[in-house]
């Protein structure tokens, strides 16, 4: 985009892109899901400037709550650097203009994809999640007309045939992201792809939840402080990852962390997923075992490197 | 290797530099002009305009200049402007039978009133590359014998078979009744014609293509005749609520396709022909044709058809005909997914530690057993 487009931008399409009328159906929308905790509702989800699958449902779901007081953080992989990540703050500096941070606890909107920051959230806070498929039940059933009547008559066996299924072939359920849950005691809900770590921090969580999947047309909620149980059964109870090692650069433990490969010699190095939450630590004091390392001054070098750009 | 999905804002700013350098190519080649390409790369436009759901040739042109000649990233582009745009209401039905019409062609009937007219078009043309277009300069194009348009009337084939009651009527429309929008509502199942036909309108040409084409080959079975298609011009009129009468907005050119079918009858409905209608921005005759057979073969529940190929399923065919959706979607991958894959890698490393666990334990068992 050249420069003449982007000054121009804010004078030639309305705050946050999205026209007022739209706005004002995606809020219904989301009223509609926060009263119906789990359930998908049905939006006329708009042709945004960037492509379906990357992130249209959860720029719209943003854009209809974003006022001018707010401050946004993005992250894609937990991280707020990464290309997408940027690209989407870049469109919302553009076209609202809002305060934007990396720091968790400054933000009031955190758009996310494939993460939920390791810092909780607070009550204050809404968090708004990028969902690819939000029908938990569509690689069991592709039909929507079909998975909308088992979702209306709570039939939910199919998914415990396959959890059934995974461990009577591998000994333990094997799916690792977009775990299947059930949300206030009623609908299966797919809480978008992020590793089954993250499940506990839905469960109850502080913040309001929004999910957008723009493709796909849907949206839904999980409003605060409200029950998200996993599914298990009781022999083989809901468990989440664990990483054997502590963080490399900031030594956090109980985090997630992402491999990240040194050489072709077999070297690796794990560090948090959640940048912010790493640089926190090291800014406090922490270290990790390679904080020392040639490769980990590249990693912590690269994502200030970035900050810098951004202002 | 880490640093490159940590790019960031600079990486992001510098692709983008090299984008526009690479488009603008060659500085020594002049530069496309949108008029250019409007007037010489016409099809490209018509079609940008049809699968972007926007008539308007200047912008479809400056699409296709921006995306380097991509036409589906040129579609995006149209359709990203697209749903900005304000909406002030829905055009009274445009009259195709009083087409200003350059092409008309049928092939059902030897002649017909308003004759068969070919106009411009690619048929009966050898696919001999003509190396003169590879001059500079082309020279002078000989003048074409008649004009471009005829003003003779040209009632619809189907019109005329009509009359006989030898094929299906159109539906009563109710002049009332709300037409579907899906860019307004979401689409849900099942879906009636009019929701069926604006997707079909919007869809991308090589998968109806392929659809229609299944068809042929026996994945449902259609034994389509083309009724008629016609191309030209065509007066969108607005009605005007304040003034209570209808104000023209302009004109358009589109291509028409009315596709009959045999249909043996059934307890429901008498033997007779039946419809398939295909509607699109331009002369994009192939995409015309394919979307009437697939029309017409999604109609198979309100003609008590059997059901038993790909074509006539109707969340099939609806959810995956945007290619706009699609190539998001595929295109997402492109994105870092190394969250989930790191969770799929320590599941993997723990399933087979587990297997290699199991076989060495199974081969000290039998090793045990034999001594």
């Amino acid at each position: 985009m050249s420069v003449e487009t982007t000054s121009n931008l804010e004078q030639e399409y309305n705050f946050a892109y999205l026209d007022e009328q739209t706005k004002r159906m995606i809020r219904r929308a989301i009223l509609k899901a926060i009263a119906i905790p789990g359930y998908q509702v049905p939006f006329a989800s708009r042709e945004m400037p960037m492509p379906y699958g990357w992130g249209t449902g959860g720029v719209q779901v943003t854009a209809a709550i974003l006022g001018k007081a707010d401050c946004l953080k993005m992250i894609d992989q937990g991280s707020d650097d990464t290309t997408n990540a940027v690209s989407l703050r870049g469109f919302f500096e553009k076209t609202a203009g809002v305060a934007t941070t990396f720091k968790t606890q400054e933000a009031s909107i955190i758009q996310t994809r494939h993460r939920i920051p390791e810092t909780p959230l607070r009550e204050d806070q809404i968090i708004v999640f990028q969902v690819p498929i939000p029908e938990p039940l569509r690689f069991l059933e592709p039909r929507e007309t079909e998975t909308r009547k088992m979702h209306a008559l709570e039939d939910y066996g199919l998914m415990h045939v396959k959890l059934y299924e995974d461990i009577a072939k591998n000994g333990r359920i094997a799916t690792t992201y977009a775990y299947p849950v059930k949300v206030a005691g009623r609908y299966l809900m797919d809480p978008s792809p992020t590793p089954k770590f993250d499940n506990p921090k839905i469960d109850r969580m502080a913040a309001l939840q929004l999910y957008g999947a723009g493709r796909e047309k849907r949206i839904y909620a999980v409003p605060p402080y409200t029950g998200v149980r996993s599914l298990d059964f009781e022999d083989h109870p809901f468990e989440i990852q664990s990483f054997d090692k502590p963080c490399g650069l900031c030594g956090a433990e109980g985090v997630y962390l992402d491999e990240v490969i040194l050489d072709d010699e077999g070297g690796r190095l794990f560090v948090c997923s959640d940048t912010d939450h790493c640089e926190e630590r090291r800014a406090a004091g922490h270290t990790g075992p390679m904080a020392a390392d040639p490769a980990a001054s590249q990693l912590s070098k690269g994502s200030s490197d970035a900050e810098d750009t951004v202002q | 290797m880490y640093v490159a999905v940590k790019g960031g804002e600079k990486a992001i700013r510098n692709a983008h530099k090299l984008l526009a350098n690479r488009r603008r190519g060659d500085r020594s080649v002049p530069s496309l002009t949108l008029d250019q390409i409007a007037e010489q790369l016409a099809l490209s436009v018509a079609r940008v305009m049809g699968e972007g759901s926007l008539y308007d040739e200047g912008l479809a042109a400056l699409a296709i200049k921006q995306a380097r000649g991509d036409l589906i990233e040129a579609t995006f582009l149209l359709r990203a402007y697209r749903t900005t745009l304000p909406r002030f209401g829905y055009s009274t039905p445009v009259d195709t039978g009083a087409m200003r019409v350059e092409r008309r062609i049928s092939a059902t009937y030897k002649d017909l009133p308003g004759g068969q007219v070919l106009g411009p078009t690619f048929d009966y043309s050898h696919r001999l590359l003509d190396f003169a277009l590879a001059a500079e300069e082309e020279g002078d194009l000989p003048e074409p014998d008649r004009a471009c348009h005829t003003d003779a009337p040209m009632p619809r084939v189907t019109d005329l078979l009509g009359t006989e009651g030898l094929i299906e009527p159109d539906p009563a429309g109710d002049p009332g009744a709300a037409v579907g929008d899906l860019t307004r509502e979401p689409l849900a199942f099942p879906a009636d014609r009019d929701l069926r036909l604006q997707n079909l309108a919007r869809g991308d040409e090589g998968f109806l293509l392929a659809l229609a084409y299944s068809s042929q080959r026996g994945y449902a079975r259609t034994h389509p005749f083309t009724g008629e298609i016609r191309y030209g011009a065509v007066e969108v009129e607005f009605y005007a609520e304040e003034l209570g009468f209808e104000v023209p907005l302009g004109t358009i050119k589109v291509t028409e396709c009315q596709m009959v079918n045999q249909f043996s009858g059934s307890a429901k409905a008498p033997p007779a022909f039946t419809r398939g209608y295909g509607l699109v921005f331009g002369q994009v005759e192939r995409k015309a044709m394919a979307m009437a057979m697939v029309d017409r073969a999604l109609r198979w529940q309100e003609l008590g058809e059997e059901q038993t190929a790909p074509v006539q399923d109707e969340e099939f065919v609806l959810s995956h005909s945007d290619n706009i959706q699609a190539t998001g979607f595929v295109e997402h991958l492109k994105l870092p997914h190394y969250v989930d894959f790191q969770a799929e890698l320590d599941l993997v490393r723990k399933l087979r530690a587990e297997w290699f666990a199991a076989r060495d334990g199974a081969k000290t068992g039998t090793q045990e057993a034999a001594e």
